[in-house]
């Protein structure tokens, strides 16, 4: 039977001393599927990448890559990384970094292509201490990708991008993805995920509180923003109205709920003095917000 | 893989002025000041060695123990501040062919010093040996650097990125001292003396006095004895230090 599991953990949960990191976390990721993990910082996002690319080891429970432990070296061949806060050697030029890698691999993608794929053409003879925080943050992508590998995990990769960079990263990722390669990224960016993932899964604290579409992530939650601004407004005066998350800060209020006409008609009745009244579909990020907050509450 | 791997981690050395100029130079610049001027001087019965050959051999040694500690020690320790294992030990890279190819380095670096030390001594210090002398004197440093593999290792383990090079200095240093490999141990203090055959650098240092002819105290199988009960110690000990690292960082 051909495996079409990529990537697999089953009940994990990890402890770091006394902090639980992961409580029980089962995830299987397909061939081909594209899947951002969304989540607060120390959600458990990088952990759970960690488990499936065997530098850690899950406390109880399981992790899987091609049905093979983690740490054989025949799944990581397959496999393509990508991770927050790694250093590499400075004094290589990027061509050479690149050959590096590539020599790890069974079948590796031809040098200049992984080089192009990650618009590092005019840096491939600089040496990488040379590089812009961007741009080394691109050969990182040509290094996960230069083995030509079936699966790319990728956490955080546009931390630190301003947002025309972040917007460019993510076509590159979405161009590997278009080959029919399996991409899993971790991301706080949302919009990073609406753009790129056909499957969300949002981790807090440790356990998975949804995993769906970018659709029905919307869908499941408020589907409308309302933003106004109100002097003298308090979350007080805000109570009791049908949404899923107030957000006051100072005058301007953002409240986000699936029943825009009764809340707007409640905050007229209520005699609030509203300007600049704005109301919007809820984009990933607002449904995100509500999914967490709903929880912590 | 394993020539790729080796050949970058060669040019990450060589691109480092600090290490490449410090390994290849600083052993000729200390032959140039002490070992130059009285070359020709004879070590004095019962050896009648020219100064120039003995200090050649101090020097060798002391030049190949410094690229394994240096090489090893430094850079391991500058790779684990910047987390640069982290990103390795995602890739499918075996960690034996690392290991390999680091060792590999060390020894072409280590070989690299000699090819410039040894035509230094042979020009400026008008050192003649017989060919079979040179050949001993070479293998012989090559072979007993192993063991500084693992102490460089082991070093690079235990110390943080910014306190090795502290650590090394303070280590290698005076110890370079002690061993007679500046001056003939005949001219330390009594204390010291009494000291250094227990230090692996005399017993390196041993190795080459004796392969250039000078007298040495033990035979020449003594001397590898102790350089492999050293290994094994250091060995030991690298490996332990690695193993903590593993299971603080990757469990």
């Amino acid at each position: 039977m051909a495996v079409t599991v990529a990537a697999e953990l089953v009940n994990a949960t990890k402890k770091y001393g006394q902090v639980e990191a992961l409580r029980g976390v089962s995830l299987t990721i397909q061939l081909g599927e594209v899947v951002a993990m969304l989540g607060p910082n120390g959600a458990g996002k990088t952990t759970s990448i960690s488990l499936l690319l065997g530098l850690r080891k899950p406390t109880s429970g399981s992790a899987r890559l091609f049905g093979l432990e983690p740490t054989d070296l025949a799944a990581r061949s397959r496999v393509g990384v990508m991770l927050q806060e790694s250093g590499i050697p400075q004094m290589l030029k990027v061509r050479e970094i690149v050959d590096l890698f590539r020599s790890y691999y069974p079948a590796p993608m031809p040098r200049d292509r992984a080089i192009a794929m990650s618009g590092l053409e005019e840096k491939a003879n600089a040496l990488v201490k040379e590089l812009s925080g961007g741009q080394r943050q691109r050969l990182y992508f040509a290094l996960a990708v230069c083995g030509d590998p079936q699966v790319l995990f990728l956490d955080e990769p546009t931390v630190g991008m301003d947002v025309e960079g972040r917007r460019a990263f993510i076509e590159r990722i979405a161009e590997f993805a278009r080959l029919g390669r399996t991409v899993v990224l971790t991301t706080h960016y949302l919009e990073e995920a609406d753009q790129l993932a056909k499957r969300v899964v949002v981790i807090d604290r440790g356990v998975i509180i949804a995993d769906a579409s970018p659709v029905e992530i919307k869908g499941k939650v408020a589907g409308k923003r309302i933003r106004f601004t109100a002097a003298g407004v308090t979350e007080a005066r805000l109570d009791g109205l049908p949404v899923t998350t107030t957000t006051v800060e100072g005058n301007a209020v953002q409240l986000l709920t699936n029943d825009p006409v009764t809340v707007l008609r409640a905050l007229f009745q209520r005699g609030l003095e509203i300007s600049d009244l704005e109301v919007t579909g809820a984009d990933l990020e607002d449904a995100f917000i509500s999914l967490t907050s709903h929880r912590h509450n | 893989m394993l020539m790729r791997q080796t050949s970058a981690e060669f040019l990450k050395l060589w691109r480092v002025p600090a290490f490449s100029f410090t390994s290849l130079l600083l052993p000729v610049v200390f032959y140039g000041f002490i070992g130059v001027g009285q070359a020709n001087q004879t070590m004095g019965p019962p050896s009648f060695v020219k100064f120039g050959a003995y200090f050649l051999a101090s020097m060798a040694v002391y030049a190949v123990a410094n690229v394994m500690i240096f090489s090893f020690g430094i850079s391991v320790a500058t790779e684990r501040g910047m987390k640069m294992d982290l990103l390795m030990r995602a890739t499918p890279l075996p960690p034996f062919v690392y290991l390999l190819s680091r060792c590999i380095t060390a020894l072409g670096f280590a070989a690299l010093t000699l090819a410039v030390l040894f035509p230094f001594a042979y020009f400026a210090g008008s050192v003649r040996l017989d060919p079979s002398q040179w050949f001993t004197l070479g293998y012989r440093v090559l072979l007993g650097s192993i063991p500084f593999i693992a102490l460089g290792f082991a070093i690079g383990y235990l110390s943080g990125p910014n306190s090795a090079i502290a650590v090394i200095n303070l280590v290698y240093l005076p110890t370079a001292f002690a061993s007679g490999l500046f001056f003939p141990k005949q001219l330390l203090p009594q204390v010291i003396q009494q000291i250094s055959p227990y230090l692996p650098l005399y017993r390196f240092g041993q190795l080459g006095w004796d392969a250039i002819g000078a007298p040495t105290t033990d035979s020449v199988s003594t001397d590898w004895i102790y350089l492999a009960g050293y290994g094994v110690a250091f060995f030991a000990i690298a490996i332990w230090a690695y193993r903590r690292e593993e299971s603080r960082k990757f469990s």
